[in-house]
């Protein structure tokens, strides 16, 4: 199994769309947190642009890479290798430059200049929404053949988790204000795991004041030991069921 | 050393394989020849376990081959359009199939790495191989860990002709190691004096399994390609 992952590591390691990523990420990091003075404020900055790009890189590349792939991924299979060992491994391949590039270009930078809960929150969440993204553009690239539709799904999916999903979000706020939803709410951002990190990070901060009776409810769920439980369950399950679909899927796949 | 048993293959609502059995032995060399479309790779590709049947069982020396992988070790392949990832180089290529296959490095069989003479392309990249040299990097994968079973998908397209001599005579001494080939051709004339056994498919029905020397005589024709011209000439107006 690991002799596919070093093809796939020994690949992407090199490979440019990676490195510039990593530098992106690290020229924005110091620039935020030089510019501001207090390093919550950085945060939030920062906050915004990884919810943002991380998702939309992980799932993008990692889909355009699995098509590209697609030559290597026939000649793996016509080769005594189990199936569902060279799909983990291309998981392992893929997900592991993605988490080291975020953890290079966010990590580090937040480490020496943000230091504190919130600082190690923002890059544990980064770190799973690339693992999320990655887990889901590989669900998405087995079920579906044809290049072009397929990368298209991955941007659809990714405006939806990004955009749509608040929007609809902020529709049944509306919509439905006058009925006491607090709680439904906190069961709705489960199902998006950009709100999920962006609400924990929030929380960590001390602007969840402003945010009204909902935030006093996202707090008493978020804020205690319990809810950061069930949290982090559910952001790994978001990450492990598009994985074993995928895996199920490509074991009967024919190629 | 491969049994088929009753293997269909849908694609959505067409029908690519209908109920095909086989028994093939070791020590032959079995022509599959059919028209453009008759589910030769499809056949092909599911003995490999690359297409998953949707009914029926393949064998390999007695073993269901679901989900298994090991047996592959045992199979050579060589495929109809060699893909092998852009970026990488001969020699990548092949240092990474010997990574995977596990064999010590002098039991490798490296007779048509040489007769083809890839030593001196090791450092090309496999995106800039014209069709020819992809096909010679394929045969030399096929052949080179020494399996029981080979399988060829049109080795012979592409190839110029002194390779094809070069690739031929290869096959013939496989034969004689009492090893199992399958070969996939319209190039009948390549085939004639290799062949042992001739399977004919037609829109996925198996239409006939016998020896070389049998069809000669029940079409009473001395060569395969007139042969095969007389089948299909006697089934085409069934249709």
């Amino acid at each position: 199994m690991n002799k596919v992952i070093r093809y796939v590591l020994a690949d992407l390691l090199r490979n440019k769309t990676i490195i510039c990523y990593t530098i992106l990420l690290f020229a924005l990091s110091i620039s935020v947190y030089s510019m501001e003075d207090n390093y919550e404020k950085g945060l939030i900055s920062l906050l915004n642009i990884v919810l943002f790009v991380v998702p939309l890189m992980s799932i993008v590349f990692s889909s355009i890479y699995l098509y590209n792939s697609s030559e290597f991924i026939n000649l793996l299979v016509s080769q005594p290798l189990k199936r569902t060992n060279i799909w983990l491994s291309l998981f392992a391949g893929l997900a592991g430059p993605l988490s080291l590039s975020f953890f290079i270009g966010v990590g580090v930078p937040t480490l020496m200049y943000a230091f504190s809960n919130s600082g190690l929150i923002l890059i544990g969440c980064g770190l799973l929404l690339s693992l999320i993204f990655v887990s889901i553009a590989m669900w998405t690239s087995v079920l579906i053949r044809d290049k072009s539709k397929g990368i298209g799904l991955a941007i659809l999916l990714w405006l939806y988790f990004g955009l749509l999903f608040d929007a609809l979000v902020l529709f049944l706020l509306f919509q439905f204000s006058d009925y006491p939803i607090e709680n439904m709410m906190v069961a709705l951002s489960m199902f998006n795991p950009i709100d999920i990190s962006r609400i924990l990070i929030l929380l960590q901060l001390d602007l969840s004041a402003m945010m009204g009776y909902t935030g006093a409810i996202f707090r008493d769920f978020f804020g205690t030991g319990l809810g950061m439980g069930i949290t982090l369950g559910v952001m790994l399950l978001w990450c492990l069921i598009p994985l074993w679909l995928s895996v199920r899927h490509f074991r009967k796949k024919d190629l | 050393m491969i049994q088929i048993q009753h293997i269909s293959k849908d694609f959505g609502k067409f029908k690519v394989l209908k109920d095909i059995n086989l028994d093939l032995q070791g020590g032959e060399c079995i022509a599959l020849i059919g028209p453009n479309g008759s589910g030769k790779t499809t056949l092909i590709k599911s003995i490999l376990g690359m297409v998953v049947p949707t009914a029926g069982d393949i064998l390999f020396d007695g073993k269901n081959i679901q989900q298994k992988w090991t047996y592959r070790n045992e199979i050579g392949y060589m495929p109809q359009i060699g893909q092998y990832p852009e970026n990488m180089t001969i020699g990548q290529v092949l240092d990474m199939m010997k990574d995977i296959r596990k064999m010590p490095e002098d039991t490798l069989d490296l007779d048509l790495f040489h007769s083809f003479n890839l030593p001196a392309l090791l450092e090309k990249r496999m995106g800039t191989l014209s069709g020819g040299t992809r096909q010679k990097v394929s045969a030399c994968l096929a052949f080179m860990f020494n399996p029981k079973a080979l399988i060829l998908d049109e080795p012979t397209a592409g190839l110029d002709p002194l390779s094809t001599e070069i690739l031929k005579d290869k096959i013939k001494k496989e034969m004689g190691n009492n090893k199992l080939i399958i070969i996939s051709s319209h190039v009948l004339s390549d085939l004639d004096d290799m062949v042992s056994q001739i399977i004919y498919l037609q829109d996925g029905n198996l239409i006939f399994h016998k020896s070389l020397h049998q069809l000669k005589m029940d079409t009473g024709t001395d060569k395969l390609s007139k042969a095969i011209a007389h089948i299909m000439s006697v089934s085409s107006p069934s249709k």
